[in-house]
């Protein structure tokens, strides 16, 4: 069986990892590339880069810092934020980006899935979602959970799948931020309605959490932020952890 | 000088990347002459086999690779073309790999999900391809579709059903992994293809 992952997620705004402001062992937190080469060493399975930046000239770093990346991280990646059209992922793609991850533009116009797996493949093709719980339905939110929409969480990610999504990379809302554990029920429906890898994202506090959501909430994957740049457990340490859990990792 | 085959099936740039990486020289190249001058012939792929093998056969590519005496690696559905035949779009592909390219059925109830993405251990690995890694080992597979087992399996691994991970004959050699996205055991297995 394949192994579960463990993704560090980075936040670049303007060129510049953002965070991770306790990282032992590194010169300079701020450099994407010096930062992803730390985590793949420390046995990161994949990065995600997210690009936060508002301006246009962000846009354009990040492109050449994913060129960088591309070049110097001999392990997969993904890249997100702020692609909306297909020549977004194209631009990416052509830097050498592994795969893309897209939310809010999906949600707006779900042919931009598509478009781009067929164009690219379905590997290449990330739906992010973002779900909060109301009225004891789950409903996607946008634009980082501000806009809520009226789509069903579970009907949009079948849709995603039909579409040519290769991987779901969902986030409570509900969940994100408080560190009490992800909801592990609504992973494992999740994981039971669709046949497509799913990345569980918002809520790790502990390696119990993450344990739980890929053994009880049959996600096939953990993306987490904080507790890796705040330097509170290494990823080799984690997925350590998790192996004595008996869940099948690279380590 | 290293040749890795253009034959418009997406990007190259991993496999372009991967190569600078462990200081290898090499050209992206469609021209036959220049591929059958190589030293060694890396045969990439992205995408969809059928229409993959149609852009080798246009290109006049087929009988090309087919015919080459220096090593040749073919890697995910490079390594697929060089199997006898491929469910994806029904084709006939180079028959090199005495095997065929079969579909992962995905299933829920043991967890089974297709494509079959991420970090998987590869078991009974032989020829000088895997010097100096172990069986267990992990590398990173992204595919829908896999090679079934056969005698020129040289490395198997399990994704729902077991599948020839790695495949070998004469200097063919395959893998349906990606090594040039998998971590320090992917360069090793591209260092020693280099040095066979």
């Amino acid at each position: 069986m394949v192994a579960k992952r463990i993704i560090p997620c980075l936040d670049v705004k303007e060129g510049r990892t953002v965070k991770g402001v306790n990282f032992v062992g590194l010169q300079d937190v701020g450099d994407a590339v010096e930062l992803g080469r730390a985590y793949a060493a420390q046995g990161a399975d994949e990065l995600v880069y997210l690009d936060i930046s508002a301006t246009v000239e962000g846009r354009n770093t990040f492109t050449s810092l994913v060129e960088r990346i591309a070049q110097n991280i001999n392990i997969p990646f993904t890249v997100g934020g702020g692609i909306s059209t297909i020549d977004d992922a194209a631009r990416l793609l052509d830097v050498g980006a592994d795969k893309i991850s897209i939310n809010s533009a999906a949600v707006r116009n779900p042919s931009l899935i598509d478009e781009i797996a067929a164009k690219y493949g379905s590997q290449f093709v990330v739906l992010a979602i973002d779900a909060k719980r109301v009225d004891g339905r789950y409903l996607i939110t946008t634009h980082g959970g501000r806009q809520l929409t009226n789509r069903e969480l579970f009907a949009w990610a079948r849709e995603g799948q039909e579409r040519g999504a290769g991987e779901i990379l969902l986030t409570s809302m509900d969940h994100d931020g408080t560190r009490e554990g992800y909801p592990c029920d609504l992973f494992a429906e999740l994981s039971q309605q669709l046949s497509i890898p799913i990345i569980a994202s918002g809520g790790a506090g502990s390696v119990e959490d993450i344990a739980d959501v890929l053994s009880k909430g049959r996600a096939d994957a953990a993306l987490a932020a904080s507790i890796f740049h705040y330097g509170e457990i290494t990823v080799g340490e984690l997925k350590r952890r998790l192996k004595e859990y008996g869940i099948k990792v690279r380590v | 000088m290293i040749a890795i085959v253009d034959y418009d099936t997406g990007n190259l740039c991993s496999v372009c990347n991967a190569l600078a990486r462990i200081g290898v020289e090499f050209c992206v190249t469609s021209d036959a002459d220049k591929i059958r001058s190589a030293d060694k012939v890396l045969l990439p792929g992205v995408g969809e086999a059928s229409s993959a093998m149609q852009k080798l056969e246009e290109r006049g590519l087929a009988s090309v690779i087919k015919e080459l005496k220096q090593p040749v690696l073919g890697i995910c559905i490079g390594m697929q073309l060089m199997c006898r035949h491929s469910e994806e779009g029904d084709v006939d592909c180079l028959g090199i790999f005495d095997t065929d390219v079969r579909r992962f059925e995905a299933d829920s109830t043991s967890g089974v999900k297709v494509p079959h993405m991420g970090w998987n251990s590869i078991e009974q690995l032989s020829t000088p391809l895997f010097d100096n890694l172990n069986d267990g080992c992990f590398v990173y597979f992204v595919h829908s579709f896999a090679p079934d087992i056969c005698n020129d399996a040289i490395a198997v691994s399990c994704n729902g059903r077991s599948f020839a991970a790695a495949l070998a004959k004469g200097n063919f050699y395959g893998t349906q992994f990606h090594p040039e996205k998998s971590g320090d055991v992917g360069e090793q297995i591209l260092k020693n293809f280099m040095a066979l």
